[in-house]
């Protein structure tokens, strides 16, 4: 790709991102705001996943932890910028915790683990009513007040949380660009030759975990103030599911794969809607089909279509695994 | 005393129908590489096949479990294989996990859409009668499943250990590429392993649905308790499934009546993570090696 | 003469009543190229494993350039300046050539904050540039390390083992599956980089022209223990390794 067409290109997406509600209605607006909440989540999940090779299913858990830290702070009378920081540190120690599992196991491993503590989060927001509301949830968070700039309306709290969501990926793109991006992409190729490199492999998979997590938070502590009523349901391992789905969908590993992703996500159903009843069947059938024909995600089909015009090298079947020793 | 005896024996006889559905899992994970997130919806559907067979071709209940089983076998067997697990599982286990999982809400939703949502009465093969064992209450039916799931283990342990086809199912498993070499028709193995995963789902789904009534929304806890069965009892041998099934069943048994019921759930869930953190190879499996 | 720049003393390893590694010590001096080889089931790579602190040796100790490293972790050895080549499956294959030759060096630089907010590529681009051109690996610079030639890889597997200037390279049968011309493209780029940096390598290896070629000195074993030990005529002419190869 030339120099200055990627640039330009994420001029126009900004643009884009900026002009789009502009005279649309509530529902609208809202739904595009609920996509930069999930490109976040999808986000962290992406760097968790894509870039470090570590699958987890308890992405919705940090969404939740961010967003009742944020909500009872709030409710209490804190102000959301001084709410939601607290929550991203509440996250980070979580998420390394659930690294540890990491160090120790792999895979479907790994997968039924953070499925597991996905399902511990939900149990405990549901039955620790005294703190979390139980299943009635919590209600009434307010959306932060900035003096001059109320984001009480829909419009101005949309504009807020793209002003949160570009800084959330210049701090991603950071990452990712930066020496540890490359770490972690060893970790995600062949552990054991990164080991034998002196990469800390230990250390790198908590962190993937932890800065995934962080970002998990992130999108929780957006969600209180957007939706305004969070009860656990809304957490559960079938909407980590759906961050996972959006990772996947999008191209795992690519940097704007979590916002084609969440885009496609979020956006299908709502034009599935008017199928009622059968939008799921019809959704949960497109997944399966997309899965079969474009398993890298879709931002790997341009990949494909360029392949078709212009064969490249490809990388050799048998260089899935990493180094294995004797 | 009784009533733990009484909580004992239950615990065990849903644990049995569990083991099931854990041997299935592990089979179809060891032979084929297929994680099937879907294995709860798997126990959910074929008693749906019974209720229509019954209910909108007027078949009585006997003839309806055995379409109820050959409709199982074909759509969750042959057709899984072909359709689902074959084409998607060169592309890597995350894949394959998110297509299970789409797989588990697409028949979910196909049956809350296309059936009803609310619970439907299912008929009990065995008579409910209870009856009395050292003090303690307990229903003939959870004596009938109980035997018949440990029958079933029995006569498929004795399968894959004393037949020809058993031997090259357990071949295919531990290597599939020796065996390939070794003259094993290594497809038609895993072909079976599908098969014989279908049909002890339809199984167990004719033990437990009496008990929990047929709904849409089964498979959730059934697949996760499966899961956990399978992982905690160990992949190495099929006793493990067996094991990890009862003894989740009676845990959770256990603790329901005794400790909590809030966090019933929490029990199987955190003997997972714990068992995954200290002992992957599960309680009854051995470090090395893979088998059927 | 200076200090060893590996020691290895005493080491006994057995696998359940097998005893794959009986009493092996020796020394290895900087600059030295050390071959060490041996018949199947001679023991040599259990002897490897534990010189790298995979195997944990039931006796006995390693020392590199004078420190203990036998319960070290493998990222901790590196940091110590042991590099090392795999046998197989040993680069990174969806990242650059490039990339997998600056990864190999940027965890010696700095620290891992000062990496987060450092230059992308640590600052080591031209580092990684020189030692791709000398392995003469120019043209394939921005090409993902997967699409590459067995060979190459192996090429890209040794530059990885060096980037961080290392004061022994252990390389893990590294003719393997090689062919005839990149072998000896690889056996001279070896003796060159020695050469001209003194680096100590130490390579255990089934190719017998390979080593004989290559090494300066060479170690045999033979059922866990060591049989012969000299400069490559030697142990060309020696009747005990004969034997021992032939099944004696």
């Amino acid at each position: 790709m030339k120099r200055w067409l990627r640039p330009l290109l994420l001029v126009l997406l900004l643009v884009l991102a900026i002009i789009a509600p502009l005279g649309q209605g509530n529902y609208i607006v809202y739904t595009l705001t609920s996509w930069l909440i999930f490109s976040i989540a999808a986000m962290g999940l992406n760097l968790t996943l894509g870039y470090a090779g570590q699958i987890s299913l308890a992405q919705a858990s940090f969404m939740a932890i961010g967003a009742y830290t944020t909500a009872l702070l709030t409710l209490a009378g804190w102000h959301w910028v001084l709410a939601m920081p607290l929550g991203l540190i509440l996250c980070f120690a979580v998420g390394l915790l659930l690294g540890y599992p990491a160090l120790r196991v792999k895979g479907h491993f790994l997968a039924f683990v953070t499925l597991a503590f996905n399902t511990l989060v939900f149990l405990i927001l549901r039955n620790e009513e005294w703190l979390t509301g139980g299943s009635y949830g919590l209600v009434g968070m307010p959306r932060p007040d900035f003096g001059l700039f109320s984001t009480m309306k829909q419009l101005p709290f949309y504009y807020f949380t793209l002003g949160i969501t570009v800084i959330a990926s210049l701090v991603m793109w950071g990452i990712v660009r930066s020496p540890w991006g490359r770490a972690f992409k060893a970790l995600r190729e062949n552990p054991v030759r990164a080991e034998s490199l002196g990469v800390d492999t230990r250390r790198i998979t908590l962190l993937a975990f932890a800065i995934g997590s962080v970002y998990g938070g992130l999108a929780g502590a957006l969600i209180t103030p957007l939706v305004q009523f969070i009860e656990p349901g809304s957490f559960g391992v079938g909407h980590s599911l759906r961050i996972l789905l959006m990772v996947v969908v999008g191209g795992a590993g690519y940097f704007f794969g979590p916002f084609l992703g969440a885009g496609v996500v979020i956006m299908l159903p709502e034009m599935l809607r008017f199928t009622a009843g059968y939008y799921l069947i019809i959704y949960s059938a497109l997944v399966i089909v997309m899965l079969v024909f474009v398993p890298s995600g879709l931002i790997g089909i341009g990949g494909r279509l360029r392949e078709k015009f212009r064969p490249r090298r490809e990388v050799r079947a048998d260089m899935r695994e990493g180094a294995r020793l004797q | 005393m009784s009533q733990l005896l009484q909580v004992l024996l239950s615990g065990l006889a849903t644990g049995s129908i569990y083991a099931l559905v854990a041997i299935g899992f592990t089979l179809v994970w060891q032979a084929a590489q297929t994680v099937n997130f879907a294995q709860g919806e798997f126990v959910m559907l074929p008693a749906f096949f019974v209720l229509v067979a019954m209910g909108y071709f007027g078949l009585p209940f006997l003839p309806a479990l055995l379409v109820g089983l050959v409709l199982s076998v074909l759509v969750l067997g042959v057709l899984f294989k072909k359709l689902i697990a074959e084409p998607i599982l060169p592309h890597g286990g995350i894949t394959l996990i998110i297509a299970t999982m789409a797989l588990g809400i697409f028949l979910k939703e196909s049956v809350k859409e296309f059936y009803s949502a609310e619970a439907q009465p299912f008929p009990s093969i065995f008579p409910n009668d209870p009856i009395d064992i050292f003090g303690a209450v307990v229903s003939l039916q959870d004596l009938f499943n109980l035997a018949i799931s440990l029958g079933v283990v029995v006569v498929l342990t004795l399968f894959l250990n004393r037949t020809r086809t058993g031997r090259c199912m357990q071949a295919t498993a531990q290597n599939p590429a020796v065996a390939e070499i070794l003259g094993v028709d290594v497809k038609r193995m895993i072909l079976y392993t599908f098969l014989i995963n279908a049909a002890l789902a339809a199984l167990a789904s004719f033990l437990i649905t009496p008990v929990y009534l047929a709904k849409f929304s089964n498979g959730e806890t059934l697949g996760l308790i499966a899961f956990i069965a399978a992982i905690v009892g160990g992949f190495n041998q099929i006793r493990g499934a067996l094991v990890g099934g009862l003894l989740i069943g009676v845990l959770d048994n256990l603790t329901a009546t005794y400790v909590t019921a809030q966090y019933r759930a929490a029990l199987p869930l955190v003997l997972l993570i714990v068992i995954i953190m200290l002992r992957p190879q599960g309680l009854m499996g051995t470090s090395e090696g893979r088998s059927v | 003469m200076s200090a060893p720049v590996l020691s290895v003393r005493n080491i006994e390893k057995s696998f359940g009543g097998i005893q794959a590694v009986r009493g092996v010590s020796f020394d290895v001096h900087k600059g030295e190229i050390l071959g060490l080889i041996g018949p199947n089931g001679s023991g040599k790579s259990t002897l490897f494993n534990c010189i790298l602190g995979q195997l944990a040796p039931d006796a006995g100790e390693v020392h590199v350039t004078g420190r203990n490293v036998s319960k070290m972790r493998a990222s901790d050895l590196n940091k110590l300046g042991v590099g090392r080549t795999f046998q197989q499956l040993s680069v990174f294959p969806k990242m650059t050539v490039l990339d997998n030759i600056i990864l190999a060096g940027q965890e010696h630089h700095g620290t891992m904050l000062s990496r987060l907010f450092g230059p992308s590529d640590a600052g080591l681009t031209q580092q990684a540039e020189q030692l791709i051109s000398f392995f003469r690996l120019t043209h394939l610079r921005d090409a993902l390390a997967g699409s590459l030639s067995y060979g190459q890889q192996k090429l890209v597997d040794a530059a990885m083992a060096l980037m961080a200037g290392p004061s022994l390279v252990l390389l893990d049968e590294p003719a393997g599956g090689v062919n005839l011309t990149m072998l000896a493209n690889l056996k001279e780029r070896l003796v060159t980089y020695n050469a001209e940096h003194g680096t100590t390598f130490v390579v255990i290896e089934h190719n017998m022209e390979f080593v004989m070629s290559l090494c300066t000195r060479i170690i045999v074993l033979a059922e866990g223990h060591i049989i012969a030990e000299g400069k490559p005529e030697e142990i060309r002419a020696n009747q005990t390794v004969i034997d021992a190869y032939l099944g004696g």
